[in-house]
């Protein structure tokens, strides 16, 4: 079986307060780029993973959301798994 | 009465909270390695305050995973108190033992300064010594203390008396500018259903002693003492208003 590579990525959640987002936005201002609107700073994380199928894989990294990579009290997540390439 | 305090690599504030229980009220106080599978019979668990786990990922969510939180998580359902202080508030939050979470203060900064907060209920294992409304002066040090919760979590609280304590000014009032840390509802701490777990981000534990200048703290850890001798050991029986991770 290939082995797969997760990506996850975590964001706060509209509505929660921001404020990291809220800087990087006055900054980005403050530097000229006066187009840009709202910004939320989250996280991103990518593994491997062995053994698994795709769809099992994605399931399980899920999982990993849920009880750990994210706080879903603040937080959303996203997952995408792909074949590793050889 | 045995006071069990959880060291968490990273953990700071265990020392302090181990003089107060067993120098100070002169109880027995053990420490407890995040690593063991029981709370060597403890009557009481306090989760300190500090830095564990470096805050990888959120504060407290590494934490949250050590093997000792199993036996946390059993000592409170049996209506076992559990204290979270700072840091511990936040392990308790992303154990799934307290509602809500902690996120980044809503100025960015870290806040170090004594505030005063306002006892909302006495019915809870930390200010069943105090008196309802008193105002207490206590030290807060930290950079994520803005209390969150979702609407309705928030609701369920404040309609079961679980905020437990309040960001005020000396007087009591409670404003938005009295929240350093931007808590919603002025948030700086809460318990769950059966009132045994509490969780707060200010410091008891560096309030203890005359020689610190203020001894308001040791009214929490006396209440403790209080709640643990009366033997309220079975938990109430309330739809829990948990939201964890």
């Amino acid at each position: 079986m290939a082995g797969l590579r997760a990506r996850v990525y975590v964001t706060p959640k509209r509505g929660i307060l921001d404020p990291q987002g809220k800087a990087v936005q006055q900054g980005l201002h403050a530097l000229g780029f006066v187009e840009v609107g709202d910004v939320r700073v989250g996280k991103y994380l990518e593994m491997r993973l062995k053994d698994v199928s795709r769809d099992a894989g994605a399931e399980r990294v899920r999982a990993m959301c849920e009880r750990l990579l994210a706080n879903k009290v603040i937080e959303d997540y996203r997952v995408e798994v792909d074949e590793e390439a050889r | 009465m045995r006071w069990g305090v959880v060291v968490f690599p990273g953990s700071n504030d265990d020392r302090d909270v181990l003089r107060v229980a067993g120098r100070v009220l002169g109880d027995d106080a053990v420490a407890l390695w995040h690593k063991d599978r029981d709370l060597r019979g403890c009557d009481a668990v306090v989760l300190p305050g500090g830095f564990s786990y470096g805050d990888y990922l959120r504060c407290g969510a590494m934490a949250a995973c050590s093997p000792i939180m199993d036996a946390v998580k059993r000592h409170a359902e049996q209506g076992g108190v559990v204290v979270g202080t700072c840091n511990g508030f936040q392990i308790l939050c992303e154990a799934g033992l307290l509602p809500g979470a902690l996120v980044a203060n809503r100025s960015l900064k870290f806040i170090c300064e004594i505030v005063n907060v306002r006892v909302e209920t006495t019915d809870t294992a930390l200010t069943y010594g105090c008196r309802t409304g008193e105002v207490l002066s206590l030290p807060i040090k930290h950079g994520e203390g803005c209390y969150v919760a979702d609407e309705a979590t928030l609701a369920a609280l404040e309609e079961r008396g679980q905020v437990v304590f309040r960001y005020a000014d000396r007087s009591g009032r409670v404003t938005p500018e009295t929240a350093p840390n931007g808590s919603l509802n002025g948030i700086a701490g809460v318990c769950n259903a059966g009132r045994n777990v509490v969780g707060l981000m200010p410091h008891p534990e560096h309030a203890s002693e005359r020689l610190v200048g203020c001894e308001d703290g040791l009214k929490l850890f006396r209440s403790v003492q209080a709640w643990v001798g009366r033997g309220a050991r079975v938990p109430r029986r309330e739809p829990s208003v948990v939201s964890g991770p």
